[in-house]
């Protein structure tokens, strides 16, 4: 993690563009790299259990995004201040915010989603990803490479789990975002023929078989070993 | 670095308080939007025994209103099946979940009564709400029964906290289209509701008082189960009253 070795190089530059390079890599490095699903392997709960449909599965991923951006600017504004003692506690104050905030809007605006997502929407609090960007690194730097630090790993989180409910939900109900993509391509091949769904898939088995051929592709690219 | 116990409190309570009003006023200022999206969820409950979650589903918010208010209207009874007339008493206004901890004598049964566009006199069923618990939480639902007042129309069930892939799955339409034709009382006229039975995949389309269960999820299904029987009991009174003049009509 390049985390620890940012703070000292900033403060000898006048002004940084708003996406340099170093920024840039903020958010693209936990998009592969150091994705937090596939190579930190944090997260994986709630990437197995909102998987079955894609609608559900971006939701989350907004949610995710928001909570984990907007936590981390704020952790990284307060750092200085937070008392090292109750440091988690205060963390974790601001993040049940956020979340509560989350469950709250989606409450009012998209309440069918919030009803299936309903404590998976809470449970965000305990996602590891948040708490582990808090303090691998917005408790040490400054407040907009901390929310690009999120936004990068939230997106790393996103575009994995979208992944999965893709296929869990294509192989599993035969569809993509509730469009039977199934069913149309069995009509184009005559009326006796008919793509069959796996029931597997729409369990949780599903996902862990889907994460782990993700998991097993990206490693083959770029070589990651595990120490 | 270490600060004084003096900084942490202050420091806490402050975070506290701020957090504290940030919280109670996205609550405030979202209130309005939630409870129209709870009262329109329960509309679409409730309409969801009479008719298919995809009708439903195609309906925009306004559209779901109207289908209610010109073909929904309702009633609230007690446990003898008599209708509760006092002022400021309406069925939507009924909260099933906190009646239900009342003993069931002291209850209001709220009645849905499904009819032909704007003629409440052409009922074509009567949708009775349940309440009851599962395996984790809650777990409610709406019976939906033909014009005999015998045959199960449609049932919308919903939860709180159920296993999902497992009790959860009592909101699919697939298990709650088992519902369907059964009935309610056996030929003496004696009340046994439909039980869900354990296990899954068998055929019990010869019997009018078993459904197919849910592999997995036992308990939700005698949740159900105790609901109906419950529930049913309660409005037994009110049913029995209602049909009584026919079945002479008939004889």
């Amino acid at each position: 993690m390049s985390a620890e070795t940012i703070e000292k190089s900033v403060a000898v530059k006048p002004a940084e563009p708003l996406l340099s390079k170093r920024r840039k890599k903020l958010i693209t490095d936990p998009l592969i790299d150091d994705n937090p699903v596939t190579v930190q392997v944090l997260g994986i709960c709630s990437s197995l259990a909102v998987t079955t449909q894609m609608q559900p599965t971006l939701v989350m991923a907004i949610s995710v995004i928001f909570v984990v951006a907007l936590s981390n600017f704020a952790i990284s504004l307060m750092r200085n201040t937070i008392p090292a003692r109750v440091r988690i506690i205060v963390q974790l104050a601001v993040v049940a915010t956020l979340v509560t905030i989350v469950s709250e809007i989606l409450k009012a605006f998209a309440y069918d989603m919030y009803k299936e997502l309903s404590v998976f929407i809470g449970l965000i609090i305990t996602n590891c990803i948040v708490m582990g960007r808090l303090e691998a690194f917005a408790m040490g730097n400054k407040p907009y490479d901390s929310m690009l630090d999120g936004l990068g790993s939230a997106l790393g989180y996103s575009w994995i789990i979208l992944t999965v409910a893709f296929f869990r939900e294509l192989w599993g109900s035969g569809a993509v975002f509730g469009i039977p993509v199934f069913q149309y391509i069995s009509s184009l091949f005559g009326p006796d023929f008919k793509l069959a769904t796996n029931g597997l898939m729409v369990t949780p088995v599903g996902a862990f078989i889907i994460l782990g051929l993700i998991v097993w592709v990206q490693r083959t690219k770029t070589g990651y070993v595990e120490h | 670095m270490q600060q004084s116990n003096t900084y942490i409190i202050v420091y806490s309570a402050v975070l506290t308080i701020i957090l504290g009003l940030l919280l109670s006023g996205s609550a405030q200022v979202l209130g309005p939007w939630q409870q129209e999206a709870i009262a329109l969820d329960k509309k679409k409950q409730i309409l969801g025994a009479v008719i298919s979650a995809e009708e439903i589903a195609a309906m925009t918010p306004e559209q779901v209103n109207a289908f209610y208010s010109s073909r929904i209207s309702s009633t609230v009874v007690d446990i003898t099946g008599k209708e509760v007339t006092a002022d400021g008493v309406s069925a939507e206004k009924v909260e099933i979940a906190k009646d239900y901890k009342k003993p069931a004598e002291e209850r209001t049964y709220p009645v849905f009564i499904y009819h032909a566009e704007g003629n409440p006199e052409a009922v074509e069923s009567y949708i009775f709400p349940m309440y009851g618990a599962g395996l984790w939480d809650a777990i409610w639902g709406y019976l939906a029964l033909d014009t005999d007042l015998n045959t199960i129309k449609g049932i919308t069930l919903a939860h709180a906290a159920e296993t999902p892939g497992l009790g959860a799955r009592i909101t699919e339409a697939k298990v709650q289209g088992r519902y369907v034709n059964k009935k309610i009382f056996d030929e003496s006229g004696a009340l046994v509701t439909v039980m869900m039975q354990k296990g899954e995949n068998k055929d019990y389309s010869s019997d009018p008082h078993k459904v197919d269960g849910m592999s997995g999820a036992t308990i939700t299904g005698n949740g159900v189960n105790n609901m109906l029987k419950a529930y049913m009991g309660c409005y037994e009174a009110y049913i029995k009253a209602k049909s009584a003049p026919k079945v002479v009509a008939v004889l």
